[in-house]
């Protein structure tokens, strides 16, 4: 039997439709659009301005607190302004804009890089080089990675958990950077291992790659404290708690963090771009996107500088067809509507998903039947049918007492209520007026 | 391309729908229908008829012109509701009697609680207790099987085996010189008996049980539970006096348990939500059943216990929650 979680998930169609597709680079874009809020926590503060000539990997906005990133020009131009773009939420958010230089050759991608095994730095310089970088999970939540790194000495830290589970359907950019550069990967691994002075990594990865997870058993063969784990197909366990519990079997506190088990997580793309910042001194500047839908031409796998619009992205891969409804950032299951094609790819953009005509509208909600599917499916052990009829009557001190605010938005209710409930749009609602009315 | 659809995630939704969920449940319905059908002839084409139609009706009829609301009867919820309602009728019972049961199972047990979802009691039931309280005649004349399958009125009528066996015992009479009277439990199982048209065939019953239980429409856990407690409590009796207690696999078969235990004790909206409050239920239901047929005055009690535990959900609800995920250990502040 395979490890999974235990409690709640869903089995939503899989839909890997660019598993077999290798990543391609997408070609440098003419104009990027840098979002300084790419990541959880304070926006960066721009330190270019209007007609400055950047060069590739300059940093253009810097860290502007204890939770906030670096953020580096993807590509060598002009800044032309600084402008506000829609983002995938639908808010307009400052980016900088940064006309590409045709004429000029420098690029950090035609320097061909040897793979380098030997770790010389120290952990605190290895760590200084990811606040360097820039560094954010990759794996959706865009949180600072140097400020996960930065354990506590109280903390017994025990286990590093590499997540490469992809749980979200469609989405390939994890599977595709773990057959590509599993090297690269192990090498990662082992930087954060030493930086963090412990001995035991373990790789999870969802049975349905089981290329990768093959591959990374070949590799790990002889690696005393790295392990593969093949975990059995199950949404959502790419989220942290549920990942912690399918591997190690240790539940993370309620409001608590993996950390408060001896656990620390890390998406495989974020231990990629550790790799490239500690070994080759390169910032986070592009990521793998993968760019899909049923009715898609050619869906792809893209290595995409960040800041490049969705349009260009759609381009590369045929255009759109003329049915699409709903252009998402991220995986069907938690992935945002975008509504202009000019919404950049950003740290945090793992996939540009496009549903046709038939999978784009929600069905019409009916009377709750009470048949307790949302309960069953919820990986938090929560009530959702609850959590909506108490944020229908602002009942906040109720939605607390019912831990509304340990929701992590999954979305497994709303796929699974037979009425088409709105239940996920409705707790979202109560998790941010509870939280409002916690703090008066 | 058109315009975009803007929506907050998720993007997918699972291929269920309430509507499937009712169907499904008729579906798995119709093998027991068809050996009602076989053993009762028309009556019970007749009588599920008439309880459909005037649950389908009733239910237009009150969205329409009393509570002005969108209509749902297309939603399948009448529909099952009347299939049920016939299901725990004798299959002569007057045509009107029919439709006051339909009347009160749709006005009473469901619409004036809100409708679909909102009601509390399994308005089938409700429909069929009211029924059994007012009519007690007509209630428990069961027309005789096979026999006089192709007559509706003044049929040759009888006992349920339930019935006999209460009564018996009442008058002094033991199992075994009841034995000839009550039928053998592989009639029982295939239906070869008397009593409400859904109850005949244990088999047919269990059949579609299987199904719901495959389509995942209903958990194993109500009737699995429930029927579990009717067998050890009966059990334990039957093993300390088998000469005044039924044996449990004939109380299993016997009357309304399969019936209530796959059918109407999973309903939906009117039991529990979490699996730990399924068990209780059940096992709530069962311990009445068994007091009823045991020590009531009534031969059957499947249907008083349901409506019984039914009032319990609520309260099972609030205290029988889901664990949540991260509360065995506490972080220290």
């Amino acid at each position: 039997m395979l490890k999974t979680f235990s409690k709640g998930g869903i089995h939503p169609a899989e839909n890997k439709l660019t598993s077999t597709k290798e990543i391609k680079k997408l070609d440098t874009p003419k104009t990027v659009y840098v979002p300084i809020s790419q990541h959880i926590g304070i926006p960066s503060e721009i330190v270019v301005a209007k007609k400055d000539k950047v060069e590739i990997g300059q940093v253009i906005a810097k860290s502007a607190g204890f939770v906030s990133a670096n953020i580096h020009s993807p590509v060598a131009g002009v800044v032309t302004k600084l402008d506000k773009v829609f983002d995938s939420r639908g808010y307009q958010i400052q980016c900088i804009v940064i006309k590409t230089d045709a004429k000029n050759p420098v690029n950090f991608e035609d320097i061909v890089y040897p793979l380098k095994k030997e770790i010389k730095l120290s952990p605190a310089e290895i760590l200084k080089h990811i606040t360097d970088s820039g560094i954010v999970g990759l794996g959706g939540a865009t949180f600072p990675t140097h400020v996960k790194l930065n354990v506590n000495e109280d903390k017994k830290l025990d286990h590093l958990i590499i997540n490469g589970v992809e749980c979200e359907p469609y989405l390939t950019a994890d599977h595709r950077l773990m057959l590509e550069r599993t090297d690269e990967i192990l090498i990662g691994v082992k930087i954060l291992l030493h930086a963090l002075q412990i001995d035991k990594a373990v790789i999870g990865i969802e049975n349905n790659k089981k290329d990768a997870i093959a591959l990374f058993k070949k590799l790990t063969k002889d690696e005393k404290g790295i392990s593969v784990v093949a975990l059995a197909v199950k949404y959502p366990q790419g989220g942290e708690k549920q990942l912690v519990k399918a591997i190690l079997n240790r539940e993370v506190p309620k409001n608590g963090l993996p950390l408060d088990v001896g656990v620390i997580v890390h998406n495989v793309g974020t231990i990629y771009a550790i790799y490239q910042a500690v070994q080759h001194d390169k910032p986070l500047i592009e990521r793998v996107v993968t760019v899909t839908g049923k009715k898609l031409e050619n869906p792809s796998n893209f290595w995409v500088k960040i800041g490049t619009p969705v349009s260009d992205l759609l381009e590369a891969v045929g255009g759109v067809p003329e049915d699409t409804r709903k252009i998402l950032n991220g995986g069907p299951m938690m992935g945002k509507a975008i509504k202009k094609l000019k919404t950049p790819v950003t740290k945090g953009t793992s996939g540009i998903v496009l549903l046709s005509d038939d999978d784009a509208h929600r069905g019409e909600s009916t009377n709750c039947i009470r048949c307790g599917e949302c309960v069953y499916v919820c990986p938090m052990g929560l009530e959702p049918h609850l959590l909506m009829n108490l944020t229908e009557k602002h009942l906040w001190e109720r939605t607390c007492a019912e831990d509304i605010m340990t929701c992590i938005e999954c979305g497994s209710c709303s796929y699974v209520c037979p009425s088409h409930r709105p239940l996920l749009d409705y707790i979202r609602f109560g998790k941010k007026l509870t939280n409002e009315c916690k703090i008066n | 391309m058109a315009t975009p659809i803007i929506s907050a995630s998720p993007h997918l939704h699972s291929s269920r729908t309430s509507k499937k969920l009712m169907y499904d449940v008729l579906i798995a319905l119709t093998p027991a229908f068809l050996v009602s059908l076989y053993v009762f002839g028309i009556g019970a084409l007749v009588v599920t008829a008439v309880a459909v139609a005037s649950c389908i009706l009733f239910e237009y009829l009150i969205q329409k012109y009393l509570l002005k609301t969108e209509l749902t009867i297309t939603d399948g919820s009448a529909l099952l509701t009347g299939v049920l309602l016939a299901f725990n009728l004798p299959s002569n019972l007057p045509i009107w009697m029919i439709i006051v049961g339909s009347l009160v199972a749709i006005g009473i047990a469901k619409s004036s609680f809100g409708g679909l979802g909102f009601n509390i009691f399994n308005p089938a039931l409700v429909g069929r207790v009211f029924l059994l309280i007012s009519f007690p005649v007509q209630m428990t004349s069961w027309p005789n099987a096979i026999e006089n399958q192709s007559k509706l009125v003044d049929a040759v009528t009888g006992a349920t085996p339930l019935g006999i066996v209460k009564e018996g015992l009442q008058f002094g009479e033991t199992m075994t010189s009841l034995a000839s009277q009550i039928p053998s439990n592989m009639d029982l199982l295939l239906g070869i008996t008397g009593g409400s048209l859904g109850e005949m065939s244990a088999l047919a019953l269990l059949l579609g049980g299987i199904y719901l239980l495959i389509r995942k429409v209903i958990s194993w856990h109500i009737p699995v539970t429930m029927l579990a407690t009717m067998a050890i409590l009966t059990g334990i009796f039957w093993l300390v006096n088998p000469e005044q207690n039924a044996s449990p696999l004939f109380h299993l078969l016997a009357g309304g348990a399969i019936l209530g235990a796959f059918y109407m004790a999973t309903d939906l909206v009117t039991s529990p939500m979490t699996r730990k409050g399924m068990i209780i239920f059940a096992v709530g239901i069962g311990l009445i059943t068994v007091i009823i047929r045991l020590f009531g005055a009534y031969p059957e009690g499947v249907s008083f216990a349901i409506l019984i535990m039914n009032a319990f959900v609520p309260l099972i609800n609030t205290y029988f929650k889901p664990r949540r995920f991260g509360s065995r250990i506490k972080i220290k502040d």
